[in-house]
């Protein structure tokens, strides 16, 4: 798998092949608090880059999460929205939230880097 | 001492650097910095409260204090619908103010003293409360808003053998009963009651002292516990929150809440928005305050719109989150009378789609009072 990619929206994704998988961050989590539900999409949605694309929704508030590259989803992770607590354990690896088919790799250069999100985060707290 | 501490228009709290010490995150809450979660989060500090014991600083809430004798009750009862005439010292009384309508200003918790009673007020009502009240006072009436005291609610299955440890009697209590204690050369009153479901005190300190009395609690085990979990317990325990759950336009008829007004007041009135509760309680409400519980996981958080099962809108959502020892999703609303029979299956429109529903009993957990 290639190195993470962030976006400003507190989304990470990774590249194998044409395949990116997409998650929330362990910073998004923790600005959240403890999750309790989880929407992923369903296999054959088209999603463009920025949009809407999954549910998360803490004790606090419901947020969505969008998609930080274009394509068509092959699968949402139903093992988050069975647990969605489990998203608060491990949001960078086995709690991904869904992988898409790409179009464009190109549109993965507008992201963070790791050492940029993390001074990203620290720059914009909240 | 006395004035709360104002930076910037926000009020903080007696106790604001301990809980900052504590790893709060804050929010504005009615004016006031508040904790909403400490390290732990909401989850783990719901759990703690109903397993161990929790304590909340709940010292934005207003301490109102009236004193007064024969002419105090009578003026109080226009808009208060409890017994007060009859209430006896040291006893307290969920109710609420009302308007002229029947309309729920504030619900509060209302105590007689030997002096008179002390009320206690929502924090972001507390104002407004009073303004409204005076009108009902002569001037021969003593009244104050006491901002010397810190309270704290000290609540969960561990609280009573705690608390006992500092302050011995307090076991004695009964739910919904308070007194004097001696602490720390202090005097402070200490009722049990609280807004969790579970058993549990609610302690009127003073500013000085609060701090060393919540170190006590903390050396104990005693968890602090923020605005988040006091929302999922309270909601649990289908205890209403002021501003969401009812407001002016509400009266206690619809918030199914008629348990709360004084059987006595009920066929003697002679309190605010009377002759329209009066007939409410012989014909009914058009519309009704429930429980719900969602199928599945799906959260149907405040304004969700409910419908029928055949359809028709019937309502909405007036708080919504997941309960974490129902561990589920659990909510509260108003239904048109009709569709408010437990069991009901309704529909909630989350997002655009529509989840499954049904009307469920209150309190979704049940409580284990001290009676």
């Amino acid at each position: 798998m290639s190195e993470k990619k962030f976006s400003k929206k507190h989304e990470w994704v990774s590249l194998e092949g044409d395949i990116a998988t997409v998650g929330i961050t362990k910073h998004a989590t923790e600005m959240l608090g403890d999750i309790v539900f989880v929407e992923v999409p369903d296999a054959g949605k088209s999603i463009e880059k920025e949009g809407q694309a999954a549910v998360v929704e803490s004790t606090k508030a419901a947020s969505d999460v969008y998609s930080p590259i274009s394509g068509e989803v092959t699968e949402g992770n139903k093992a988050i929205a069975d647990d969605p607590s489990s998203v608060n354990g491990d949001p960078e690896g086995a709690s991904w939230f869904f992988k898409l088919k790409i179009k464009d790799k190109g549109e993965l250069d507008s992201l963070m880097s790791k050492d940029e999100y993390d001074k990203f985060c620290k720059e914009n707290p909240n | 001492m006395g004035q709360k501490r104002v930076i910037m228009g926000v009020q903080k709290t007696a106790l604001y650097d301990l809980h900052k010490s504590l790893g709060a995150k804050f929010v504005p809450f009615a004016g006031y910095e508040m904790p909403i979660q400490y390290k732990d989060g909401i989850v783990k500090e719901h759990i703690s409260t109903r397993t161990h014991a929790g304590f909340f600083d709940v010292s934005h809430m207003g301490q109102f204090f009236l004193e007064g004798e024969k002419k105090l009750v009578e003026a109080l009862e226009k808009i208060i619908p409890s017994d007060l005439k009859s209430l006896k010292v040291n006893h307290s009384k969920y109710s609420f103010l009302l308007n002229d309508n029947g309309g729920i200003i504030d619900d509060l918790i209302i105590t007689k003293t030997n002096k008179g009673f002390c009320i206690i007020l929502n924090a972001a009502c507390k104002e407004n409360d009073i303004k409204h009240i005076s009108k009902f006072l002569d001037k021969n009436h003593k009244y104050y808003l006491n901002n010397d005291l810190s309270l704290i609610a000290l609540q969960g299955p561990k609280s009573v053998e705690i608390l006992e440890k500092l302050i011995q009697g307090v076991s004695k209590l009964k739910f919904m009963t308070g007194n004097n204690f001696n602490y720390d050369s202090e005097s402070l009153y200490i009722t049990r009651s609280g807004y969790t479901g579970e058993d549990g005190f609610e302690i009127s300190i003073s500013n000085k002292k609060v701090k060393k009395l919540i170190d006590f609690l903390i050396d104990n085990g005693v968890k602090p516990i923020g605005l988040g979990a006091r929302d999922t317990l309270r909601l649990e325990a289908g205890l209403c929150l002021y501003g969401h759950d009812l407001n002016e336009k509400i009266n206690p008829i619809e918030a199914n809440l008629k348990w709360a007004i004084a059987k006595k007041r009920k066929d003697a009135g002679g309190f605010n928005g009377w002759s329209k509760i009066k007939n409410l309680l012989t014909n009914g409400s058009e519309k009704i305050r429930i429980g719900i519980k969602p199928e599945g996981k799906v959260i149907a958080r405040e304004n969700t719109k409910i419908f029928s099962s055949n359809g028709e809108e019937i309502g909405f959502v007036t708080s919504g989150t997941f309960g974490p020892s129902v561990n589920g999703p659990v909510a509260m609303g108003y239904v048109k009378s009709k569709f408010s029979e437990i069991g009901t299956s309704i529909q909630l429109e989350v997002r655009g789609k529509k989840y499954g529903g049904k009307v469920s009993e209150l309190p979704f957990y049940k409580k284990s009072y001290v009676k």
